[in-house]
């Protein structure tokens, strides 16, 4: 038996080390593994997440940075001897009916829909969890009342909900309560997974070791539980960031999201519905975008969930 | 079966108190005036504002507001329109043309997307399977108005091939299109939750056993396969019937369908407040009753959800 760990394949551990942490042999040659490190290998291996990764990214700078991609004024240049026109050397995509550059708004609009997506997944990921982790791990009444709270703002499809709210808030519309009106009926969503997760991870055998060791239960749930169950809650997360997108663009559209002052997708399709037979390319456009952003967000979540469930995998 | 009927009976009435309940704070106990807020920038008719006032028992504290408007709904009074029309007489003139629409659309969606899905569950990995999930994958990120106004402009006016409204009676073949149009929302997940299914039910011991006794594909696909696949399916379309719901009202506003959808459309875009208010709260009682229904249902077909608490 060799005394140096780095040479043999087989390291025993010292005898000061063994009672409690019982490793008895650890296999020092084996590449490290858990289920991040797995799911980033399956992941990096396809095409799809690569694609995904890369329209987040250029949306993401786009929203960023929109002088780097156009130097036309989205609103102050218009002129409606320009109305509904076409594509022109300077201005590619055409102009609006207000005679306004097609492809400077679509660009100066994304940082709308991004803003009200990423604030959206947010309050539903924080109200997803406090419901979810304390429903699922505490269990008895407050399990029983969390759950049924959960389900009456579930049993109100979120885009109803949202008009009616935006109805009553129509003097105060912009990305912030059209956000709220949104996530505080999409929650449920997130809540559920996890409790369902947590219900299962809770009869684990660590959860019951820590239990025998005397770690206080809030410490059980923020240590050894929450960190084991997060994973569906990534891939709702991913997936309700482009579902939170089309909510306010499909609000915008109704009339009842944004006002028209604020660049955004959904408002540019709504004012381009009228003029489909003369000038579709002031609609197809926005709409383009829009669609092409939600895809990437949806692929993601897709790839996402593949590599973090090996069950899924195997149906591959 | 009785016991089960009950116990999913008495879990609906705490929900259905929740979201009447939900949908009336969210608009009577706002502070400031709730009817002026509903009207928005707009200065709506002294008159009307009393009758409105009137209708939801305004002068009176919140919580006997709450449980009158509960009685009226009840007794199927759900307030009126702007144009003084009962919105109960409103549902029964337009309820039939939703109705109409949506049984076209879920036919189309369940033949087209348990077929796809069944051969895409079939041919594991095979170019079709891979082709179908791009699309449905497509499908899942296209909002339902940006598949409408595609529609409209390449079958209504490119191909000229339908109309691209729909003229007063509602008749079918004016319906077609929409009826696709609404049925593509949710025709992609039921693609991908049937191929799911197929996949699970191929590698169960039944099937393999119908193999080992010689049966034919062409009877193991349909009796074996397919019937014990469509289980999680049936469920599906009642959860996602709130996505149905909320794509007929955009789908029957942008092709003009005269329905339930297109009056809470117009009531939405117009800034018709209260009347939102009622068709949405009639929309919610609609999806509960349907979950309510398929729910036991599913208990019928499936014996085991009966024992599950």
């Amino acid at each position: 038996m060799s005394n140096n760990p780095n040479t043999s394949t087989h390291y025993v551990a010292p005898l000061e080390e063994t009672p409690l942490v019982a490793i008895d042999a650890v296999n020092v040659g084996e590449r490290k593994s858990n289920l991040w490190i797995d799911a980033w290998r399956d992941m990096r291996r396809r095409p799809m997440f690569w694609i995904s990764a890369a329209i987040i990214l250029l949306v993401l700078i786009v929203a960023f940075f929109p002088t780097l991609f156009t130097q036309v004024p989205p609103n102050d240049d218009c002129q409606l001897s320009n109305s509904n026109g076409g594509p022109t050397g300077e201005h590619i995509l055409g102009f609006t009916k207000q005679g306004c550059d097609v492809f400077s708004r679509l660009i100066h609009g994304t940082s709308t829909s991004l803003s009200v997506g990423l604030i959206v997944t947010v309050l539903t990921t924080v109200l997803g969890i406090l419901f979810g982790a304390f429903a699922g791990f505490y269990g008895g009444w407050l399990d029983s009342v969390l759950s049924r709270a959960g389900d009456i703002f579930f049993s109100i499809p979120y885009i109803l909900a949202a008009v009616v709210i935006m109805s009553v808030f129509s003097a105060y519309r912009n990305v912030f309560v059209i956000s709220l009106a949104i996530g505080i009926f999409a929650w449920p969503a997130t809540a559920r997974v996890l409790r369902a997760e947590i219900l299962r991870v809770k009869q684990s055998d660590y959860v019951m070791a820590a239990r025998a060791l005397g770690v206080s239960n809030f410490k059980i749930l923020l240590r050894h539980v929450l960190p084991n169950s997060i994973a569906p809650v990534i891939v709702v997360t991913t997936i309700s960031l482009g579902a939170a997108i089309v909510a306010e663009a499909t609000l915008s559209f109704l009339g009842v999201g944004l006002p028209n002052s604020t660049m955004s997708w959904g408002n540019d399709i709504s004012a381009a519905q009228i003029d489909l037979r003369t000038a579709p390319q002031t609609l197809i456009y926005p709409s383009l975008a829009l669609s092409i952003t939600v895809l990437a967000f949806i692929m993601m979540g897709e790839v996402i969930r593949d590599a973090l469930d090996p069950k899924a995998r195997a149906q591959r | 079966m009785a016991g089960y009927i009950l116990r999913r009976l008495l879990q609906a009435v705490p929900v259905l108190l929740g979201t009447t309940f939900l949908i009336y704070f969210m608009v009577f106990a706002m502070p400031g005036d709730p009817l002026l807020a509903l009207f928005g920038d707009k200065a709506p008719d002294p008159a009307l504002l009393e009758r409105l006032r009137e209708q939801y028992h305004l002068d009176q504290p919140f919580i006997v507001q709450y449980f009158l408007y509960l009685g009226g709904i009840f007794h199927g009074d759900f307030g009126t329109s702007f144009s003084g029309e009962p919105v109960s007489a409103i549902l029964v003139r337009t309820f039939p043309v939703t109705i109409r629409l949506a049984i076209m659309a879920l036919i189309i969606e369940f033949v087209g997307g348990v077929l796809i899905g069944l051969i895409s569950g079939l041919r594991k990995g095979k170019l079709f399977d891979a082709s179908a999930l791009v699309v449905s994958l497509i499908f899942i990120s296209l909002p339902i108005f940006v598949i409408a106004f595609v529609a409209q402009f390449v079958f209504g006016i490119q191909l000229g091939w339908v109309k691209t409204t729909v003229s007063a009676g509602a008749p079918i073949q004016d319906l077609i299109l929409p009826a696709f149009v609404l049925a593509s929302i949710t025709f992609a997940q039921l693609i991908r939750l049937t191929r799911a299914s197929v996949i699970e039910t191929e590698q169960l011991d039944f099937v393999r056993t119908a193999y080992s006794k010689g049966l034919s594909r062409r009877r193991i696909i349909p009796v074996h396969i397919l019937r014990n696949s469509l289980i999680p399916v049936v469920t599906y379309a009642a959860t996602d019937f709130g996505v149905l719901l909320v794509g007929a009202t955009v789908t029957e506003g942008i092709f003009n369908v005269p329905g339930v959808g297109r009056t809470l459309y117009q009531a939405i875009v117009q800034g018709q407040g209260p009347t939102v208010v009622s068709f949405v709260t009639v929309m919610v009682l609609i999806y509960l009753v349907v979950n309510l229904v398929v729910d036991l249902l599913y208990g019928l077909l499936d014996p085991r959800i009966r024992y599950v608490k």
